[in-house]
């Protein structure tokens, strides 16, 4: 038997008040979230949960460890999908402790990675002109040769390479209104403002394009103004608050000055950030309130829809269609129900559902491109779960999803379409207007 | 004494870290001091103790090899399911190799036709049901962390759960095991009927809390579904008058599969995170379910319906739906997981009476909970007797740890005094295992160390639970890092 004190030798660390967030306090251990969470379904191990990661930020806050590498592994490792949200009886907000850990670390990866991250979240995000000129280089690369001559030369090193074939061609055309105000169709039933995103803006213009044309059917005035940025969400995930504060505020103020009823969001994830700004600056004495203000605004374009009632003839759209909860949908902001009803207002649409469809598809954010491994298993799940339904078309309402599920049912060869419930609507009311 | 002095010496730790690496490999032997925290704590909330290592086999020739180098180094091991336990029963309070089982989690066979499967010990005790419940199969005993613990765990402690009333506990649902011994040999115990021959094993494996080897492999039994089920709220004014339609129910021999209580404080902790439409304003909520051939289904509710309202229900529902009834049920599972919102910890207890003093008792635990000034939830299993009193509290309150532990000793010393027990189905572990004493003899205890020993002469299975130590959990109390004022907050 032993006789002598010997704990596991701790390396010294220093306690980080600003960390002991009281989130920490409501969770409680039970372990429900274990076999929510994709990590630990994968890997097994508690140090890959949600209850391990909250212990590890708890002990951190106290100065019991340090943060490290292996620190941050644990941290990055996690996909923010916060499925365990949803699953957590005490309703602890995990992703706001992920996001304070997170803070502490900075972005994660090699130096280089953590260099060009920061580059892209610091100089790129916050400015849609850059972000515009930056993807139309990137187009140029794509169509004018230069890649397949690059390649061709071997003058891609293989991480970066295998990291290209994630990426999709560049569209042709950039999301950038000619006016700031459109008009509502027929009655005005509200004034609303649309936060048109970075991703959403070089990647999906048409369905920027889409969402206001629907919202006008809707009677809806949309403003879409000009000194808006990026919600931050990126930069919220990969540790940089403070440049994701400084969107915060630009956007607040932007959108409130606009007086708009809602500000309309067609993006999971910077609808859940934008939703979170009142936690964001629940400490800022100027910043507090005019973030709740805002906050209580924001609103997913479904849920918004769906509050509002459709109004307007649908016309049919024949497709068998599966529905993908984006996480930031399902999990942080608790919307399920609106985008299934939208769905079955359309003739003509077949809806499926997909086993675990509020289970993460591996995109969340640039996770895909951080852990390409675990991110690629989680894929192979979610695309055998769509491939099960036999749909031929999903819906995904959110940018990073969409994506990802293309690029794997791409892989798969499938005739797998993979759209925004936004598009469908929009088809909906074109097909009325032709038939 | 102080737990410190007791705990376990490694002498050579970067020889026994290689040797664990040649069994297991590099990937799964954690000896990092981040991932060595994560594993100081099981699901009971308030004591936690560093492992000096952690070890994730994948197979039983893996878990031999494991035991093979630990006796070697004479190292303690502690075998760890997902962690859910709630007598600390997975810590490792001397030190030691935390064993964690998680990752052996293969179903390996499944046999319709006999009833029965076999499965890894880290197979989460849903995914049993998830695997066979489209032939119209279901694995019985049912936790209320059903969704998140594992079988090697159920079979630990002898899990029950919220339908023991009429289907026993784990090891009336365990035929066979698999399990490595203390000197690394591995031992077939019980098989496919109900009576195997030779010792009764398997019943004294179930239970045994990891103290004898590590299980590798478990035969259970399934049941069939029935072919309908019904189940019902009875809303009631005070816990009391619950507790009294519950004798009532049971001794007008309908036989409900499932009689929960659940009382005001827990509807107002878990009404929130599972909107099920449990009334807040109500003292007390009974939990009733009825299974069995569809005409009697009927008769039954009936039955029940005017035997709660005679104890003065103002309301008695019954579920309309499927969905409406996984609401009840995800209430009632969801309630000691949502006790952080009423406070940062909480003590979760597991005493027993006899069903006859449910009334008499209920009454006393309040008044203990008044006297001590302290909140107790209860919500349990009122069919068996099987008390669940909650406690919600602050660790950083000045006296509440002290307040909390003193009405808690008192909660158990009034279980007992009325010919009852310190624990129903949560085990002992390092949390009661100084107030066996109460329940059990000199010669009692020591017929089980012995029993103990002759497994495990040098007591390296999960050493300092079940047995009295020289200490007790107090020394593991955790504190919480200091909480700032909301105005000096961010984050």
């Amino acid at each position: 038997m032993a006789t002598k004190a010997a704990c596991p030798e701790m390396p010294a660390a220093q306690p980080i008040p600003r960390l002991a967030i009281p989130e920490l306090d409501k969770c409680i251990q039970c372990g429900f979230c274990l076999q929510h969470c994709p990590t630990y379904r994968i890997l097994g191990v508690e140090t890959e949960s949600p209850r391990g990661r909250i212990h590890l930020v708890e002990a951190a806050a106290q100065g019991r460890i340090p943060i490290d590498a292996r620190f941050e592994e644990h941290m990055y490792v996690c996909l923010g999908c916060r499925a365990c949200e949803t699953a957590c009886p005490s309703g602890v907000k995990f992703g706001t402790i992920i996001e304070a850990a997170r803070a502490e670390i900075g972005p994660t990866g090699s130096p280089l990675a953590r260099r060009l991250t920061l580059l892209a979240l610091r100089h790129l995000m916050p400015f849609p002109g850059r972000l515009r000129l930056a993807a139309a280089l990137l187009r140029f690369y794509q169509r004018s040769g230069l890649r397949s001559a690059a390649h061709a030369l071997h003058l891609v090193p293989r991480r970066l390479a295998e990291m290209e074939t994630l990426l999709p061609p560049i569209p042709k055309h950039f999301f950038v209104p000619a006016q700031e105000v459109f008009p509502a169709i027929g009655q005005r039933r509200a004034r609303v403002g649309l936060l048109s995103g970075c991703v959403m803006s070089v990647m999906f213009a048409d369905l920027n394009e889409a969402t206001i044309r629907v919202l006008r059917r809707n009677g809806c005035e949309v403003v879409v103004p000009q000194a808006q940025t990026c919600c931050g969400a990126l930069n919220l995930h990969s540790g940089e608050r403070e440049q994701a504060r400084a969107m915060a505020r630009r956007n607040i103020d932007t959108f409130l000055a606009a007086g708009v009823d809602a500000i309309v969001i067609n993006a999971a994830g910077c609808g859940s950030a934008s939703k979170e700004y009142d936690v964001l600056f629940r400490d800022d004495p100027i910043y507090g309130a005019k973030a709740a203000q805002f906050s209580q605004r924001c609103r997913d374009v479904s849920e918004f829809l769906a509050e509002l009632g459709l109004v307007g003839r649908l016309g049919e759209v024949r497709a068998r269609v599966t529905y993908q909860d984006p996480c930031h949908l399902a999990h942080g902001q608790g919307i399920r129900r609106q985008p299934r009803e939208l769905l079955r207002r359309i003739p003509g649409v077949d809806l499926v559902e997909m086993g675990g469809s509020d289970r993460c598809c591996g995109s969340a954010g640039i996770y895909n491109l951080t852990q390409p491994e675990y991110s690629r298993i989680i894929l192979d799940e979610k695309v055998a779960a769509i491939q099960a339904t036999g749909a031929d078309l999903v819906v995904a309402p959110n940018p990073g999803c969409m994506l990802q599920i293309a690029g794997g049912v791409r892989a798969r060869g499938m005739r797998v379409h993979v759209h925004h419930l936004i598009d469908l609507l929009d088809r909906a009311y074109t097909a009325a207007d032709t038939a | 004494m102080q737990l410190a002095d007791l705990r376990h010496r490694i002498d050579d730790l970067s020889a026994l870290v290689h040797a664990l690496q040649d069994v297991a490999g590099p990937d799964r032997v954690f000896t990092h001091p981040a991932d060595l925290i994560a594993y100081e704590y099981d699901g009971c909330n308030f004591m936690a103790a560093i492992p000096d290592l952690v070890v994730s086999p994948i197979s039983t020739d893996e878990v031999v090899g494991i035991v093979k180098v630990a006796g070697r180094h004479h190292v303690p091991l502690i075998a760890r399911g997902s962690g859910t336990g709630l007598s600390g029963g997975a810590i490792t309070p001397i030190g030691g190799i935390i064993v964690s089982l998680a990752k052996m989690k293969r179903i390996l066979h499944v046999d319709l036709d006999s009833r029965t499967a076999v499965v890894e010990p880290g197979v989460i005790n849903l995914d049993v049901t998830n695997a066979v419940q489209a032939g119209g199969y279901f694995y019985a005993p049912d936790p209320s962390s059903q969704s998140a613990c594992s079988i090697g765990g159920n079979v630990a402690n002898n899990s029950g759960g919220v339908h023991t009333l009429a289907f026993g506990v784990t090891t009336n649902h365990v035929l066979g095991l698999e399990m490595v011994l203390a000197d690394g040999s591995i031992a077939q115990i019980g098989g496919r009927g109900a009576d195997a021959p030779g010792l009764d094993l398997v019943g004294l494996v179930v239970g045994s809390e990891g103290t004898l080897g590590i299980v590798t492999k478990v035969m259970i039994r399934l049941m069939r579904r029935r072919e309908g089920v019904l189940t019902m709220l009875g809303i009631f004014a005070t816990i009391e008058e619950a507790s009294q339609a519950v004798a009532d129910i049971i001794a007008s021999g309908i036989g409900p599969t499932s009689l929960e209580m659940i009382d005001q404080l827990t509807v107002e902790a878990v009404e929130p995170a599972v909107h099920a439409g449990l009334p807040l304003d109500a003292g007390a909520v009974l939990l009733i379910e009825v299974e069995g051939v569809r005409e009697v289904l009927a008769p039954s509710a009936g039955t029940i319906e005017a035997l709660c309202r005679r104890n003065g229900a103002r309301e008695v529902r019954t579920a309309r739906s499927e969905e409406e009834r996984h609401l009840y049920w995800a209430a009632r599972k969801g309630a000691f997981g949502a006790m952080g919102r009423l406070a940062p910890n909480y003590y979760l207890h597991d005493a027993v009476v006899p069903r006859s003093q449910l009334p008499a008792i209920m009454h006393q635990v309040m008044e203990i909970a008044r006297r001590n000034g302290i909140r107790v939830a209860n919500v349990f299993h009122a069919g068996d007797g099987n008390l669940h009193p909650l406690i919600p509290y602050d660790a950083e309150a000045p006296g509440e740890i002290a307040r909390v532990m003193k009405a808690s000793e008192e909660i158990l010393a009034a279980c007992v005094a009325v010919g009852g027990s310190i624990s129903g189905e949560h085990g002992i572990g390092f949390e009661k295992n100084n107030y066996m004493p109460w329940i059990f003899g000199d010669a009692d205890l020591e017929a089980q160390r012995r029993l103990k020993r002759s497994c495990d002469p040098d007591e390296l299975m999960n050493p300092f639970k079940v047995f009295p130590t020289p200490v007790s959990c107090g020394e593991l109390m955790v504190r919480r890092p200091p909480r700032l004022g909301a105005s000096g907050l961010w984050i």
